[in-house]
């Protein structure tokens, strides 16, 4: 997804673009995630700025590519079962709304107007139209195409061409050269392979994530719909699973309900344990949902960086090479706000966001090496301190607050 | 106390039931759990009775061992040692640390409750369905899969006087035209792709199974006693009717796949069914993390002793690969012995199954034999029109599959899936992703399939600790 919409707005920028990847299109994490385009779940900070930035491209695609990529602003609800969730909600909300964020409280007697099956008793909650949803591999599929790149799919990238005096020049494939005074990095969970092609350090892991399907259903979900538990919450982040799923009902019928989060490297068996907690999670919200049958599970490695934000602009370490990788639960939202930086860096415009935050060089003196395992079960990963400061990184970023 | 190795089968077709036979003769404790109500699988809960008194040696061969495995079954599930679980739907077998398994069903028709069996080993005896590739018309009331055609038959719903086309290819068309005709319809024909020529060219390995010939040259005879008309090296182009069927357009088929110019006329019939072989069930293997291997990467891999590369999982029958039930039973009997002895912790001594293993070659000679004689015309997915449905679930059409395919850059199944929505309904892609594949010209890749059978989110969130 990032790797499309990095084609696009460049190729519109007037660059001329070729796009690469070792797999199909969408066959990364694109393809093995879901479509929520939130702002809702993000705190006042860089990643909220990307996220509106990005939600108005979005709207804008949504206009041009409509039901192409099945765009839909349906709006995200957030609710909260105890006062002190509601208070904590009521809070956070007010942060978000002086960013920019549009969030409008629903007391408790009008949740049923915006979510007729939703469960009883709820405290209150928060609504927010800004929220939005597209269908992430036509989204990919469709960004390319109307990109007007010539795409290489299955061509694996294995090194990076350089000048003589050690810029990169394009990169070597399994299936030949290509030649290019930039290349950008948007190999998701992958990218910090790439960047060790150029020889420089980026520390991306993989989260891994599942999706719960259900059989197709008529409309009984009408926006994205996901538990505030995690704004009172925030102390509670490790390396073990973690859910509190968005329900969201899809143009195609499925009721989609996501997403568990664990950082077990790349292991893709099927977790019950994860699938377990999800259809809770969803039931304690929709307690309709007891009885309606998932179809399938999938699951999928969210590319994420120990600060849990993600890595956008030129890398001073290895000139030429750019980075657009690392967005963890919120790739496909991010995607659009990012490509437009990186068409608006290469072509040596002021980018309209400060990238200082998204610099790829940033861990270069954090003294920690996190390796390339992923694995971490011990729980005491720092990333977590820092999740628990700003309560913020804890959510994913999009697909689990 | 150490408890007796307790080992579950799913599926109580002819190989799940020679491994639990097989096991429990040796001191195992089994479980046997199978969708159906009651044992036999696809092919003995066949009905005998329509094949009368007529049945060759071969067929009178096969009736004997149903009986011995029944009269094995009941003895064994009165004296406790092998536990028969009906109508439970198995959705997942999950790995457990000890290592042992836990194996998630479904109960009842309804499907609704979930019950959990606990073993030490685990024999996956799913079998395989049936494979149906589009053709325009196809989804009109009245044409039906061979294997539904059978299962009217076995309900009493096949009306004497109803005109019944069987189209397809593959050896599962015989009997169920034989079948069908034995019952009172009137087979219009039996219309199989396969030339003459192509079944010749592989003599060699089909004459070394004299009973499966004299199987085949019986079900012949029957056909010529009930005046059916065979048509070998011919398709069905279409079928026709409003709002039910009403004929269908047979063609004949050159060496290459093509059509013969003129060759094509409409047959009347109100009854189509449709096969064009059989596909291994490996969902449950699958999401165990075994390795699927077989021509097309569909089958789930088994060594010698039936056992996957997972530890303590043996797979043996039609999800191994599709070969019949004779093949199943031998694999099915090889595996029980097989954990027999593992669970005891012993390697066992291959020697005391090498009837078994010799029948098991052979017939896996005969069946890769059979598989190259049958398969789908060359052209079959060209002749699709755009608007013919492939994927029922989802409705989606040809035309959109093709599109993803040359203007999106789908060079995969998933990505297909991904684009179209094609295989992501009900089925999950069991019934259509063989026609994406034809269509796009993808290799056939087993997908992943978590979920054996559609779950209810009660039952996924109530399950028990691994
Ligand atoms: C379960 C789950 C739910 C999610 N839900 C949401 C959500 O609701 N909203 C949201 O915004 N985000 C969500 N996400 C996150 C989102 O999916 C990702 O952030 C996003 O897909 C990342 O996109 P990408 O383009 O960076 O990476 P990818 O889609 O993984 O693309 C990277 C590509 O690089 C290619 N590549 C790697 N190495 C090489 C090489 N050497 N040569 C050539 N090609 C190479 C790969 O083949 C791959 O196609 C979710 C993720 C998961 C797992
Ligand atoms: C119409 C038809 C005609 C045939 N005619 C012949 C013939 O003439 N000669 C011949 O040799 N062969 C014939 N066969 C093939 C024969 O039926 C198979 O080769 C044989 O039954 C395979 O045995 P099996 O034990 O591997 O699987 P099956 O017999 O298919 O048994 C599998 C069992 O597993 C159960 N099962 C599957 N999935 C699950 C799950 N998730 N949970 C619980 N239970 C599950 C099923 O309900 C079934 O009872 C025919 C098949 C068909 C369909």
């Amino acid at each position: 997804m990032v790797g499309a919409a990095c084609a696009l707005y460049a190729s519109r920028a007037g660059l001329d673009v070729r796009v690469v990847d070792r797999g199909p299109v969408a066959g990364g994490t694109t393809g093995a995630g879901e479509g929520n385009l939130l702002v809702s779940d993000k705190e006042p900070g860089p990643e909220l700025g990307l996220a509106l930035l990005s939600a108005r491209l979005w709207s804008r695609l949504g206009d041009e590519l409509g039901t192409a990529v099945e765009y839909e602003p349906k709006g995200g609800l957030v609710v909260a079962s105890a006062p002190e969730t509601l208070t904590a909600l009521r809070a956070f909300a007010g942060g978000q709304r002086r960013a920019g964020v549009r969030a409008d409280p629903v007391p408790a007697d009008q949740l049923a107007s915006l979510e007729p099956h939703l469960a009883d008793g709820m405290a209150g909650g928060m609504h927010y139209p800004q929220d939005a949803q597209v269908m992430p591999a036509l989204a990919a599929a469709h960004l390319l195409r109307a990109s007007g790149a010539p795409v290489h799919t299955g061509w694996t990238v294995t090194g990076m061409l350089r000048t003589a005096d050690g810029a990169l020049a394009g990169v070597r494939t399994d299936r030949g050269e290509l030649h290019a005074p930039a290349v950008v990095n948007a190999a998701g969970t992958w990218g910090g392979d790439l960047a060790a092609l150029a020889g420089v350090r980026l520390p991306v892991l993989p989260r891994r994530g599942f999706v719960l399907v259900t059989e197709p259903l008529p409309r009984m979900v009408r926006h994205k719909v996901y538990a505030a538990d995690y704004v009172a919450d925030v102390a509670s982040d490790s390396a073990s699973l973690r859910t509190s799923p968005v329900v969201e009902g899809t143009a195609a019928g499925p009721v989609l309900i996501g997403a568990s989060r664990e950082r077990v490297g790349f292991d893709r068996s099927l977790s019950l344990a994860a699938v377990r907690a999800l259809a809770a999670g969803a039931i304690g919200l929709f307690p309709f949902l007891e009885r309606v049958r998932a179809l399938r599970t999938y699951a999928g490695f969210r590319p994420y960086l120990p600060d849990h934000l993600p890595a956008i602009g030129p890398d001073p370490r290895a000139p030429g090479l750019f980075h657009a990788c690392g967005h963890e639960g919120a790739g496909i939202g991010l995607a659009t706000g990012t490509g437009q930086l990186i068409a608006q860096t290469l072509t040596g415009k002021t980018p309209e966001l400060d990238l200082t935050p998204f610099r790829p060089e940033r861990f270069d003196n954090d003294g920690s090496d996190t390796g390339d395992s992923g694995t971490d079960d011990s729980g005491t990963d720092d990333s977590d301190a820092a999740d628990s400061d700003t309560g913020e990184s804890d959510t994913d970023g999009g697909d689990t607050p | 106390m150490t408890e007796r190795a307790h080992l579950a089968v799913v599926g109580a077709g002819p190989a799940g039931l020679a491994g639990a036979l097989a096991a429990a003769e040796r001191g195992v404790r089994v479980t046997l759990v199978d969708a159906a109500e009651q044992a036999g699988g696809q092919f003995y809960r066949q009905p005998a009775r329509p094949l009368g008194a007529r049945r060759p040696k071969a067929l009178h061969h096969q009736w004997h061992t149903w009986e011995r495995l029944r009269d094995g079954l009941e003895r064994h599930v009165s004296s406790g040692r092998i536990t028969h679980l009906t109508d439970h739907h198995v959705w997942s077998v999950q790995r457990a640390p000890g290592p042992s398994f836990a194996v998630h069903a479904l109960l009842g028709p309804a499907q609704e409750e979930g019950v959990t069996v606990r073993a030490d080993a685990v024999l996956l005896a799913t079998g395989g369905y049936e494979r149906v590739l589009p053709f325009p018309g196809w989804t009109l009331p009245g044409v039906v899969t061979a294997g539904g055609a059978q299962a009217m038959l076995k309900g009493g719903l096949v009306l004497p006087g109803r005109t019944v086309v069987v189209a397809g290819t593959g050896p599962l068309l015989l009997p169920v035209a034989t079948g069908l005709a034995a019952a009172g319809a009137r087979v219009a024909a039996l219309v199989e792709s396969a030339g003459p020529a192509a079944l010749l060219r592989h003599a060699p390995a089909l004459a070394a199974q004299p009973a499966k010939l004299a199987e085949g040259a019986w079900y012949a005879g029957r056909l010529a006693r009930h005046k059916v008309r065979v048509l070998t090296g011919h398709t069905v182009l279409e079928a026709h009717g409003t709002d039910r069927l009403e004929a269908v357009s047979v063609a004949a088929l050159r060496r290459d796949g093509r059509i013969r110019p003129g060759s094509a006329h409409r047959v009347p019939c109100d009854t189509l069914a449709v096969g064009h072989g059989m596909l291994a069930h490996t969902d449950l293997a699958g999401t165990l993390g075994c390795t699927l291997a077989g021509t097309e990467g569909t089958a789930v891999r088994a060594d010698d002793e039936q056992r996957t590369d997972v530890p303590g999982v043996w797979a043996a029958g039609e999800t191994t690969g599709i070969g019949g039930a004779a093949l199943a039973l031998a694999e099915g009997h090889i595996a029980g012995r097989s954990i027999a002895a593992r669970l005891d912790g012993r390697a066992p001594d291959p020697r005391s199954w090498a009837a078994a293993a010799r029948s098991r070659s052979r017939l896996r000679r005969f069946f890769t034999a059979l598989d190259a004689a049958y398969g789908p015309p060359a052209g079959w997915a060209e002749r699709l029109t755009g608007d013919t449905v492939v994927c029922r679930c989802e409705e989606v059409t040809a035309g959109t599959v093709r599109t993803a395919a040359d203007a999106l850059g789908a060079g995969d199944l998933r990505t297909v899936k991904l684009l179209t929505r094609a295989g992501m309904g009900w089925c999950q892609g069991r019934m259509c992703a063989p026609a994406v594949a034809g269509l796009t010209g993808c290799p056939l890749t087993a997908d992943r399939r978590p979920f054996a059978r559609p779950v209810p989110l009660g039952v996924l969130a109530g399950l028990p600790d691994a």
